[in-house]
């Protein structure tokens, strides 16, 4: 089946830089005419999983794959990973440093934000090998 | 209400002037970035005190129709020039959160 396939870096440690990844597919799925609902939940759950990668895994890959009915979103790293996913996924979990915290980040609700938006979301995490999420949004 | 008429209402300054004719419905207030994304809705006024250019993303995501920075915190040049390019409305008041919403309560 055809589909449009999108892959970016993610700098780690750059805030300025992240979410352009998320931006992009933005203005792609936009100029599909896909419902702005849908548009808005996914880039929620891409712009928390591009932050994440930035602040916990000195950043990381972030490939989307559009259908005709849904979008697919994987964000892969090769960053410490998770040893306990669900502790992670609890809201208000968090292990932010004040740095990144005094930024606005480090509420411990990315995760949950992550799932709340999307259809489909699987995390699959192994410590000192990396982290790999994957979301799919229904249009 | 519009943009403009809040910015009346807060004696506020404008920071980033996209369009200020646009009606806003409803206001959330937070600093905690997740939380914004996880519960600010569309059209809304969003009151925070975060200066960096993390909050242009968040505008954007949550599609908010102005960020309504309070107690005289200065917006980085970066915030400033990203709301610019981007079309995202955003004014500062000396105000604190809470006299802000209390002040737009009461003009409602
Ligand atoms: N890609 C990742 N690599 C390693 N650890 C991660 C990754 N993503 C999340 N984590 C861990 O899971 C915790 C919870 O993540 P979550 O996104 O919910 O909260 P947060 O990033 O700490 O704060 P917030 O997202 O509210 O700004 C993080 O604090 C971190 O310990
Ligand atoms: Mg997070």
């Amino acid at each position: 089946m055809q589909h449009i396939h999108l892959e970016y870096d993610v700098d780690g440690n750059n805030f300025v830089s992240a979410g352009q990844a998320t931006e992009n597919v933005k203005f792609c799925l936009k100029g599909l005419g896909i419902n702005p609902q849908m548009i808005r939940r996914i880039a929620i759950a891409m712009y928390e999983g591009e932050i994440n990668m930035v602040i916990h895994a000195n950043g990381g890959k972030a490939i989307a794959d559009i259908y005709m009915d849904k979008i697919v979103v994987q964000l892969v790293d090769t960053g410490e990973g998770i040893a306990d996913i669900n502790q992670a996924m609890q809201p208000g979990f968090s292990t932010a440093t004040e740095d990144v915290r005094s930024l606005g980040f480090g509420a411990g609700m990315g995760l949950p934000n992550m799932r709340k938006y999307t259809d489909e979301f699987e995390i699959e995490s192994t410590v000192g090998v990396g982290t790999h999420i994957t979301m799919t949004v229904k249009f | 209400m519009t943009v403009k008429e809040l910015a009346k209402i807060l004696g506020a300054t404008t920071v980033a002037e996209s369009d200020f004719e646009r009606e806003i419905n409803g206001g959330y207030a937070g600093d905690l970035l997740s939380f914004v994304m996880g519960r600010a809705m569309p059209d809304c006024a969003w009151y925070t005190i975060m200066t960096n250019v993390n909050v242009c993303a968040v505008a954007t995501l949550t599609d908010c129709a102005v960020v309504v920075i309070c107690e005289d915190c200065t917006p980085d040049e970066m915030l400033v020039a990203r709301a610019k390019s981007q079309g995202i409305n955003v004014i500062a008041t000396s105000l604190d959160m809470h006299s802000a919403i209390a002040l737009v309560a009461k003009n409602c």
